[in-house]
């Protein structure tokens, strides 16, 4: 066996030290307290240097031997429709309503497959609007205005 | 006698007729949403939590767990008919019974898997109902010092069966307790990592982080390539095992069932070590060993009956202890604490209608199983062949709707985005989310304990190793670590060998 580098390793590597070392700076932040009583800050310090720690040991055995996995593709187009689509509702659901929320957030969300057609995609749009407010305002009496003070109601 | 008031007790809760109402309805859901390709158990459970919190606490928990048993055998019906197992424990049952299907016994391997989760399932309820009083009675003895050492055990625990290296295990963990930290801290007060903003001081819905890490990764990797597909086995004929067949499911049944009732208690994902293990006992005493691998129907009977008898009995603990076993659990710690219940050994005597009705109701549930699913294999094959095109969006959307409805919050949508990004991008790091969400829900446990255990003991840390029960979980725990992390230095060892030669 040759020394093999996994780049995937030191990604992952890498975000775990970004994001231990990022609650530590916060927690450094916050009162750190005494062993017999601890401040907000302690846990967090410890929890995250161990993180960091250890991201950085993944690191080091992704240089040195590293786990053979492949990253393989991303779908871009996916991820953007999908990020969209629940910012979307998130944004907008208070303000428009639920009804007008579910129906653009169904759609972008169907824009994320490469094979999508744009008939198929209003009449999935349609029918996920329907069958969500069915289930969710009329069966669970979710409190959400169907259509919302954004549009003038 | 005591068991027989509480399990009457329990049946008088659970026979009302809108908890067996809702039981049904989420032993159908659960199908539904399980047998969808690619959409394991927990992913179901997480996606149609939402659902049930509009319900009263005791109802809402008889339909998850009717959920949960519906998404377990829905998984295992992908696993028979496509060979796509929703999840690792239903991985062993694609062996043999995809095989089966190939051979046009599908029916058979579908009513095998049926009968012997029921046989399980009733077994492995009566075990719960004996084991769990006399241990919530231990439970409730423990201090502040026992249950850090106990959490941090399970939460160690959990890596060594986990797909992937230890060290990246180990750091999912890590990576959630601290996402557990962010909201308000429960001694103080003080915000933390909250960015100013007051919708986070609540902390993170878990909901949010189970919904993204477990629903929108997932999505994503599928989208990655659209035209890998598995073709569907379409029709399933002769539903019922043959005299032989009957006569040959019997063994493992049992077999399995034992194996499952005592490995579903370890925390950490003994029910993927219950159906690995009854697969193997399976193959090793069979006369016919040469079939396994080819259809043998033993390879169906035992791995799912160890399945479903170690996901009865993977209650315990989480009921007992407050410790969940596997990621479904730590839903279902959630939900608990959703409807303002502390899993833990008070609910037995805080809440005895719900332990003994959950406890009645999961054989219930397996009753409606038995009932919803023969009947009704013919329509979850159609389910089969729904477009992913239709599936995904609907996913989006009910999951977006549903964790809205919690608070009210968008900040929660927001953070199924984050999580559905950070876990896609670990996961295609080779991370798995499991133990995040594990993290997730026993981070806030492990901090108050630790302070709380401090405080106690004015500040003296060695109250850990002193108190023996706390000093030996610990013990534990260091070998679990150890026996986790060895497999990985030998390898580097053999790595750093080879170079020298």
């Amino acid at each position: 066996m040759e020394r093999r580098r996994s780049l995937p390793d030191v990604l992952a590597g890498a975000i775990f030290i970004l994001i231990g070392g990022a609650f530590v700076a916060g927690a450094l932040g916050y009162e750190l307290g005494t062993p017999l009583r601890m401040g907000p800050g302690a846990f967090p310090l410890l929890v995250g240097a161990i993180m960091a720690a250890l991201g950085l040991a993944i690191v080091v055995k992704g240089l040195v031997a590293g786990e053979m996995i492949s990253f393989g593709p991303v779908p871009w187009r996916a991820v953007a429709a999908i990020v969209l689509a629940l910012l979307f509702f998130g944004f907008t659901v208070r303000g428009l309503g639920f009804v007008p929320a579910s129906a653009v957030t169904a759609l972008l969300a169907t824009l994320a497959s490469t094979r999508v057609r744009p008939l198929a995609a209003v009449a999935v749009t349609a029918g996920l609007t329907v069958a969500g407010t069915l289930i969710f305002v009329v069966g669970l009496q979710l409190r959400i205005p169907l259509l919302g003070p954004w549009l003038g109601f | 006698m005591e068991l027989l008031d509480n399990l009457a007790l329990g049946f008088s809760t659970a026979l009302l007729a809108q908890n067996i109402l809702y039981c049904f309805v989420g032993v159908l859901l659960g199908t539904a949403v399980g047998v969808l390709p690619g959409i394991g158990p927990t992913a179901t459970v997480a996606m149609l939590l939402p659902i049930t919190f509009s319900f009263e606490p005791v109802t809402a928990l008889i339909m998850l767990a009717g959920i949960y048993y519906g998404a377990q055998y829905g998984g295992s019906t992908t696993a028979i008919l496509i060979n796509l197992p929703g999840e690792s424990s239903a991985a062993v049952t694609a062996l043999d019974g995809h095989e089966m299907a190939r051979r046009g016994r599908a029916g058979a391997a579908l009513a095998t898997a049926a009968v012997g989760s029921f046989v399980a399932g009733t077994v492995a309820t009566v075990v719960l109902a004996v084991a769990a009083p006399p241990l919530a009675r231990v439970a409730l003895r423990f201090g502040p010092a026992e249950y850090f050492s106990l959490v941090l055990f399970g939460l160690i625990v959990s890596i060594a069966l986990a797909r992937g290296t230890a060290l990246k295990a180990l750091a999912m963990i890590a990576l959630g307790v601290l996402f557990g930290t962010v909201g308000q801290d429960i001694y103080t007060g003080t915000p933390r990592f909250v960015f100013d903003q007051r919708e986070l001081y609540g902390g993170i819905d878990f909901v949010s982080v189970a919904v993204g890490m477990f629903g929108v990764a997932e999505i994503l990797r599928n989208l990655e390539d659209e035209r890998t597909r598995t073709a569907v086995v379409s029709t399933v004929k002769n539903l019922w095992p043959t005299r032989e067949d009957r006569r040959r499911i019997v063994g493992p049944i049992l077999r399995g069932t034992g194996l499952g009732s005592a490995l579903g208690v370890l925390p950490g994902g003994g029910h993927v070590l219950a159906s690995f293990t009854s697969y193997a006992v399976e193959k090793r005493i069979s006369k016919r060993r040469e079939e396994f691998g080819h259809g043998a129907i033993e390879g169906v009977a035992g791995p799912e009956s160890a399945n479903n008898a170690a996901a009865q009995t993977s209650f315990i603990p989480l009921l007992t202890l407050g410790l969940p076993a596997h990621p479904v659990m730590a839903l279902m710690v959630g939900a608990f604490i959703v409807h303002g219940i502390t899993p833990g050994p008070n609910v037995i005597i805080d809440e005895p209608a719900l332990f003994w009705g959950l406890i009645a109701s999961m054989w219930i549930g397996n009753v409606l199983l038995v009932l919803l699913n023969l009947p009704l294999i013919g329509m979850w094959v159609r389910m089969l062949r729904i477009p992913y095109q239709v599936l995904f969006p609907m996913i989006i959307l009910f999951a977006s709707i549903g964790t809205y409805s919690l608070g009210f919050n968008a900040y929660d949508v927001y953070a199924i985005v984050f999580f559905g990004i950070l876990g896609y991008i670990l996961i295609k790091c080779g991370c798995e989310p499991a133990p995040l969400l594990l993290g997730f829900v026993l981070g806030p446990l492990l901090e108050e304990n630790l302070r709380r255990a401090l405080i106690i003991s004015r500040g003296d840390a060695s109250v850990f190793l002193t108190r023996p029960i706390s000093a030996v979980l610990l013990a534990l725990a260091a070998a679990a670590l150890v026996v986790a992390v060895l497999p990985a230095i030998r390898r580097r060892r053999e790595v750093v060998f080879a170079e020298e030669e």
